[in-house]
């Protein structure tokens, strides 16, 4: 059917799959990082939580109430995160949102970052751009905020 | 039968013939804005083709059609809500700012530290953002009636939060988010007993509903023209005479003031004393045909017509378990607005699906973060109709809907499509 997809180009398989995982789910108490996003566009709201761990991000998660686009979008990066150097961490944050607010090729994202791009189908909805790229705000903010020690 | 002849109506509405990703648009977010009709685009462009000139200051020809221009609309205005003369009619932006205009020219002078503001927690952000920046600048006291689940008020719950400290009680007479029509006449009877001003935001009540200020017996109305078939950029504040002419003015500049020295100035008459600056005399005059309009169709007809609509969509939705209409069940309560949720779908996703289907309905908390906070969601999706609407539309809302459910597995896929 023609209306499906459409829909599956804009929600793709791999985005629901996420959206309706909840292995990165929850808070983390205590966490190194804190982190809370809004939405304006549609008032969601977003909590990120992270440990460190060895100069590493060690565990992601995220809470709140957001549409598929936001959860998935938050559940993919918990994953693409996890473990990596927070130089890193910054770096994958960049190049996703390179791709989608400046329209980036899909092909030029990283490796690590590879099921992101089944949020391609997102940019043909200006709108709906704020709800991917929530997590990725709010994260890298969460990182300014409280910065890692100079020993770790 | 709706008494409208929708087909004929529709062809007044360029915009309606438009393709929207590939669909015919089914336009559903009137309660956000309205589409305007041919004469009101035609009314802005021999207003920049044929009359173009700045009003009151020239004394030549041009300027004072013009102004006469705007004037003709200002009473076709006070007309239209029953006000007693022209001049309590003062036009602003949109409501929004008539809102602040009475927060700041009234309520600056009127209000003191531990005064009593009383709204509801239904209000749209522009009711209540405004006076709670005053509460903090005065140490004013902000009550709220609380709002029912249904999404009714109880007037007795009126009746307990209104009292004899409350100097303003500022509320919305018809529901954006949820459709709700308040009883809005014992309501302004309540403030009016207890000795307190009363504003009515009337955004959602003017474009369906006859508004008659004097039967109201308010102190001040608001509302926007670009939702009744107006133009952008055009807002209306009624005000009772003897209220403005004792306010001081809300912005200052030109227009406004009588006489200037560099000492000071002396204000120039109602309702010009609020009107500071060039106004906007395209948008005034082009909201004089959206009046016409509206009153050749008669508002009894429209509202008849849109809640018919809305109780058909009503009835579409709540056929799906998985739907929650929000607001009140019962038909005399509630205008043509439809709030609903799909459980387990975000409104945003609601939201886009029914776009692809060409469907255009308004997501999100509608500006009414408290109330969707009430009432436990953080936002819905929300339908609403007018007059240029019929039956195919709601059938499209079907189709949508249908859609929407099947793709995110919410319904099993029916047999046969």
């Amino acid at each position: 059917m023609e209306g499906d997809a459409e829909l599956q180009d804009l929600y793709r398989e791999v985005l629901l799959d996420y959206f309706r995982s909840t292995s990165r789910k929850g808070k983390l108490d205590p966490a190194d990082v804190r982190a809370h996003g809004i939405n304006p566009v549609c008032g969601d709201e977003l909590e990120i939580t992270a440990r460190r761990e060895g100069g590493k991000i060690a565990a992601l998660r995220y809470s709140g109430h957001g549409c598929v686009i936001s959860q998935a979008s938050a559940a993919m990066m918990g994953e693409a995160l996890e473990g990596k150097s927070e130089a890193k961490a910054r770096e994958l944050v960049k190049a996703f949102k390179k791709m989608m607010l400046e329209n980036a090729p899909v092909a030029s994202l990283p490796e690590e970052l590879e099921p992101l791009s089944s949020l391609e189908g997102v940019r043909k909805f200006p709108l709906r751009v704020k709800c991917a790229t929530l997590a990725w705000n709010t994260i890298a903010q969460g990182l300014d905020a409280a910065p890692a020690s100079k020993e770790a | 039968m709706s008494r409208l002849n929708v087909e004929q109506i529709r062809r007044d509405f360029p915009i309606l013939k438009r393709l929207v990703r590939g669909k015919p648009l089914v336009y559903l977010d009137n309660a956000a804005t309205s589409q305007k009709p041919r004469q009101v685009i035609a009314a802005l462009v021999d207003y920049y083709e044929n009359r173009n000139a700045n009003v009151h200051r020239g004394v030549h020809s041009l300027s004072e059609e013009a102004t006469n221009m705007v004037e003709a609309v200002r009473a076709k205005t006070a007309k239209f809500i029953g006000a007693p003369k022209p001049e309590t009619v003062v036009f602003t932006r949109n409501a929004t700012e008539s809102i602040n205009l009475v927060a700041h020219g009234w309520g600056r002078k009127c209000l003191k530290s531990g005064d009593e503001v009383v709204l509801t927690e239904m209000e749209h952000h522009s009711n209540l953002v405004p006076w709670q920046l005053l509460a903090k600048e005065r140490g004013l006291v902000l009550k709220y009636v609380p709002v029912e689940l249904d999404g009714t008020l109880d007037l007795a719950k009126v009746r307990a939060t209104v009292g004899a400290k409350t100097k303003l009680f500022s509320f919305v007479a018809l529901s954006n988010a949820l459709g709700t029509v308040n009883p809005v006449a014992e309501m302004i009877k309540i403030g009016k007993q207890a000795g307190a001003t009363v504003l009515v935001d009337a955004c959602q009540w003017a474009p369906h509903r006859k508004l008659d200020v004097q039967s109201w017996g308010a102190d001040f109305v608001a509302f926007s023209a670009h939702k009744m078939l107006g133009p952008t950029g055009i807002g209306v504040l009624w005000g009772r005479e003897e209220l403005l002419e004792s306010m001081d003015p809300f912005l200052g500049g030109g227009d406004m003031i009588s006489r200037v020295t560099l000492e000071g100035a002396t204000w120039n008459e109602l309702p010009y004393k609020f009107e500071a600056g060039t106004p906007n005399i395209a948008d005034a005059i082009a909201f004089g045909p959206a009046l016409d309009y509206l009153n050749a169709l008669g508002l009894d007809a429209i509202a008849e017509h849109e809640e018919r609509l809305a109780a058909l969509a009503v009835k579409l939705l709540e056929a799906e378990p998985s739907v929650t209409v929000l607001g009140p069940k019962d038909p005399a309560k509630r205008s043509g607005v439809v709030s609903f949720n799909i459980a387990g779908l975000h409104p945003h996703d609601v939201g886009t699906s029914f776009d692809l289907e060409g469907v255009a309905v308004r997501v999100g908390h509608h500006c009414c973060q408290p109330l969707m906070h009430k009432l436990q969601c953080g936002g819905t999706a929300r339908a609403s109709f007018y007059l240029y609407n019929d039956e195919s539309d709601v059938e499209a809302l079907g189709r949508a809907l249908n859609r929407t459910l099947e793709f995110f597995k919410i319904r099993p896929k029916a047999g046969v499509l």
